[in-house]
């Protein structure tokens, strides 16, 4: 182990270090204006021929005036987005605790594959007979995501988790109708996701809330209670957003059957538990997985994702279209509501899906294997209870106990001391960290969800949680100014979010006068 | 395994840190019957030689777009994307981030989003943009529901000319969220006379600009009909180019401009992921569905961003949000973004001089063929023509002479016979005189 506290005494210089530069850069900490504020006209970062004379067929309906895009070259493009990216953090730069997200590593082969040629520069629309192996690929796809879950069909084409559950609850409605049994409630644990209830109003249902029990399991006796012949489902998150396994799940699910009710499962904790649990063993009918979480594809700043729905066999025939199915010729797409796909609830989205989020997602599990996946698990939970035990005597555990992949921390431990959960997790900014989920759950004060996943190492795991100690104990110690000034050493200091939303600004504008009525917004 | 980083002997460690025997102490809470003791039916972990091989067979068992004679558009367009974008979006502080939920350690994503929004702004020529949505058929079905409460109604007409995949997303969210769609016939070249379908009970009328065959309307008309019975007009645009060589849809009248931006900087994929875009009018900012960037200072009073009005959102809102959607389409507009700052004013019309220009000539070469007939009146990349026999069989016999040349009508409205000879065509800067040629060629020798 190296001496740093030599190497510092060595290095550190005597004078203080300056305050602000004259440029308002921070060594590699770059300031950056917009690309419109970069625009020189007679620039250009392609080179494109013009056109040969030709004779237009736009009928009259020419575009007059300029766009108003700024004009670059490429290397003031490359150095832009650079720079943009140098204030971005990243799983690539570091632990990315964030409770509910599941931020583990992204494979690079996987990004190679879906950049193949075969799989990127193939249209969604080109003859079936010119695209055999890609309708393969999502057939070898939907047949592991069949065998992990143990669930019989599954709908391919939602864009995201929450375009999942949409699609779940239609084809849970859409069940019920078909038997002549339409219903009005849903009901949603007050710890769910925001897009569970959301979900559930969209597709026209009451949400009827369930509180948690006093160990951060939904209130199974709650539950019963409001079960009743006018509710449609239980939409349960599993492992929930507690980071807690639902341990009364299979009396759940029966309760939630002899009422005539689906259960749906909100899948996006299904790290915690794929290769050790099949979702259909639990009783689940319907549930969504996010391939960006469990099956690594990147989050991309925000997407894009992708959602496929596990469905039983009761709800399989209502799945979205297309579907793909073995007919005669080998694999075939079904895009039409005929024949057996009458009963489809129709189209969900543009196309066929997320085929680039496919061949990734496809990578990861054959790369893990039934293996491999299994560890993930298992890692994911080691991880999460071993930060957990490293960290219960500083801050404090909502729910004693083992947890799943993720460990769930409130305030209690800032109770008097004018730091909030906010403030811990603007300070961890400073050390080099992103911070937890934040008041996520909703039922505990404060809260602090963590999930380091298995891509993490011992060490890495080491160092996060005697960071979090050391700031913990300067909450104890009152050092409340490190707090509230957080972080201060970010590419920006805390941004005032009032303002932005009072009169928001959500597009550049050109300063000048000149600019007219769109300046005037 | 060469992404999990523990050792066995982290793992013998870090259970006797936490106190327990083994692993499956920890997943003590699963109940015993749904607790599988062996490995799934599966098969076992992978190098990465063999995982490449396995999924390289898949992508050798099709037929590339760039490796042939390519004319297939209807909603998603093969463009030169250029070596940049892709280099710059695989960076991994713009690839491996999550939302920008954290604004001091987000600023790279919230600026580019923030110029994202402008960009779509100023090509729409619309007031406000979102950061995205998953894709054009989505963002028509949102653009929709939120012309629904905009305006207290509950009923869409939507043109012959959209998008079928749009029309169908419609009617998929019209029958569960609960509202009502008028669609009308799709009848390539004919007058669709939409504004008498417009009554006070209409919340907007959605057409499509070009439109599905390719043709090119002014909407102005339209929009003022709309606007006196108190509707709104929704333009879709699923071919993003269009808008450098044609009057944009805020200038004919346009509300809510909902659009698939594949186009620029992102491949054909399949079909995914794409990039939804979505602008309306600033009065209507609060209804908008998705994220949406805004700029503001930080505590020393520097410019920054960050997400805004975010209290119409599910993570807030609940039950009572303006939409459920969580995810967007981050990294595809990183890669749109990119390729249109690359572009510039002039290189942004210059590529859609550029695709006119193809369309143009290949749209007289088609002409010039026996019995085979061009159905529009005007178009920008894309057209449809009549052939003199069903269309779907001619395709497929181009694709056996390895030409990919458009799509077939029937694939998408396979139950009405009377557009059962239409085949819509594209064209784009990608497309080279000899592609045209052995198009041209091949069509010879197919057609009877």
């Amino acid at each position: 182990m190296n001496d740093w506290s030599q190497a510092l005494s060595l290095h550190t210089p005597a004078a203080a270090p300056i305050a602000v530069t004259f440029s308002g850069n921070r060594a590699l900490q770059i300031e950056e204006r917009l690309i419109f504020e970069q625009d020189a006209p007679g620039r250009c970062g392609v080179d494109l021929p013009e056109p040969p004379a030709f004779r237009p067929c736009l009928a009259g309906l020419e575009r007059r005036g300029p766009v108003g895009l700024p004009s670059l070259s490429e290397p003031q493009v490359i150095r832009h987005f650079t720079r943009l990216s140098q204030k971005n953090y990243a799983i690539d730069s570091g632990l990315y605790p964030l409770g509910s997200c599941t931020m583990k590593h992204n494979p690079r082969l996987n990004e190679k594959l879906a950049r193949l040629p075969g799989l990127a520069d193939i249209h969604p629309l080109q003859p079936v007979s010119t695209v055999r192996g890609a309708l393969e690929l999502i057939d070898t796809l939907s047949r592991w995501l069949k065998t992990l879950t143990g669930m019989p069909a599954v709908a391919l084409s939602p864009g995201a988790g929450a375009h999942g559950e949409l699609c779940g609850i239609m084809t849970i409605r859409a069940a019920l109708e078909a038997r002549g049994d339409p219903r009005r409630r849903v009901l949603v644990p007050e710890s769910a996701h925001g897009t569970n209830p959301a979900t559930a109003a969209a597709c026209g249902y009451a949400v009827d809330p369930v509180p948690a029990n006093a160990q951060g399991r939904v209130d199974r006796s709650a539950l019963e209670r409001k079960l009743g012949p006018d509710v449609a489902a239980l939409m349960l998150t599993n492992p929930n957003t507690c980071g807690l396994f639902e341990n009364e799940i299979v009396e759940i699910a029966a309760a939630v059957h002899r009422a005539g009710a689906f259960f749906y499962c909100d899948g996006a904790k299904f790290n915690a538990i794929v290769g050790r649990v099949r979702p259909a063993d639990l009783g689940i009918d319907c549930m969504h997985l996010n391939l960006h979480k469990t099956f690594s594809t990147p989050h991309g700043g925000g997407g894009p994702g992708s959602g496929p729905v596990m469905l039983a066999a009761s709800l399989a025939p209502y799945a979205p279209l297309p579907w793909l199915v073995l007919g005669q010729h080998g694999l075939e797409l079904v895009e039409h509501k005929a024949g057996a796909a009458e009963t489809a609830i129709g189209r969900l989205k543009g196309f066929h899906g997320q085929m680039g989020m496919f061949v990734r997602a496809l990578a990861y599990m054959l790369s893990h294997g039934a293996d491999g996946l299994r560890q993930v698990a298992e890692d994911a939970v080691l991880n999460a209870n071993y930060l957990r035990v490293l960290l219960e005597r500083d801050l404090s555990l909502s729910f004693p106990g083992p947890c799943m992949h993720e460990v769930l921390f409130d305030d209690r431990f800032l109770k008097d001391s004018s730091i909030t959960t906010l403030d811990f997790a603007k300070a961890l900014i400073d050390e080099g960290y992103h911070p937890m989920t934040m008041y996520f759950p909703l039922i505990v004060h404060g809260a602090m969800l963590i999930e380091p996943t298995e891509t993490e190492s011992k060490a890495s795991l080491d160092e996060f949680a005697a960071v979090v100690k050391s700031l913990a104990a300067a909450a104890r110690a009152a050092d409340v100014a490190r707090f509230h000034s957080a972080p201060s050493l970010a590419p920006r200091r805390r941004l005032d979010e009032t303002a932005a939303a009072r009169k928001p600004v959500l597009r550049w504008l050109p300063a000048s006068p000149a600019s007219g009525a769109v300046a005037a917004q | 395994m060469r992404y999990l980083p523990l050792t066995e002997a982290d793992r013998a460690a870090m259970l006797k840190t936490i106190g327990v025997s083994s692993i499956d102490a920890l997943f003590a809470e699963v109940p015993a019957a749904a607790r599988l003791d062996g490995l799934l039916d599966l098969p076992l972990a992978q190098g990465e030689i063999e995982v490449e091989r396995a999924i390289s067979h898949m992508a050798e068992r099709n037929i590339v777009a760039g490796s042939v004679p390519f004319f297939i558009g209807g909603g998603a367009y093969r463009h030169h994307v250029p070596a940049a974008v892709d280099h710059l979006i695989q960076r991994g502080e713009f690839l491996t981030s999550y939302t920008p939920y954290q604004p001091e350690i987000s600023q790279g994503t919230l600026q580019y989003l923030f110029e994202f929004q402008t960009q779509v702004a100023l090509l729409t020529s619309m007031e406000v943009a979102n950061a995205s949505l998953y894709d054009g058929a989505t963002a028509c079905a949102e653009a929709v529901m939120m012309a629904n409460r905009v305006t207290g109604r509950k009923r869409a007409v939507l043109s012959g000319g959209l998008h079928p995949h749009y029309r169908d997303v419609c009617a998929t969210y019209a029958e569960f969220v609960g509202f009502d769609v008028v669609a009308t016939d799709p009848q390539p070249g004919e007058d669709e006379s939409l504004g008498q379908l417009i009554d006070n009970t209409t919340s907007c009328v959605v057409v499509q600009s070009p439109d599905f065959w390719g043709e090119l309307s002014d909407q102005s008309e339209l929009a003022r009909l709309c606007h006196e019975k108190g509707a709104l007009l929704v333009v879709v645009v699923t071919e993003i180019l269009s808008l450098g060589a044609v009057k944009p849809p805020g200038e004919m009248g346009a509300d809510i401009v909902a659009a698939e931006g594949q186009s620029l900087g992102n491949a054909l994929n399949f079909g995914g992921p794409y990039l939804g875009l979505f602008a309306s009018r600033d009065k209507f900012v609060r209804q908008m569905p998705g994220r949406l960037v805004g700029e503001t200072v930080d505590a020393e009073g520097r410019r920054g961003w960050v997400l805004t009005l975010s209290t119409r959102e599910q993570h807030i809102r609940r039950e009572r949000a303006t939409s459920n959607i969580c995810t967007n389409s981050g990294l595809c507009a990183l890669a749109f973004t990119i390729h249109l700052a690359l572009l510039g004013e002039s290189g942004f019309v210059r590529l859609a001089r550029l695709n006119h220009a193809a369309a143009v000539r290949l749209a007289e070469r088609i002409e010039r063929l026996p019995a085979v007939r061009l159905v529009n009146h005007s178009f920008f990349n894309e057209f449809t023509v009549r052939l003199p026999c069903p269309a779907a069989p001619v395709v497929e016999a181009l694709a056996q002479k390895r030409v990919l040349g458009g799509i077939p009508i029937s694939r998408l409205y396979p139950d009405r016979p009377e557009l059962a000879d239409l085949l819509l065509v594209a064209a784009t800067e990608t497309a080279t005189e000899d592609d045209m040629d052995r198009f041209e060629q091949a069509l010879r020798e197919v057609l009877p």
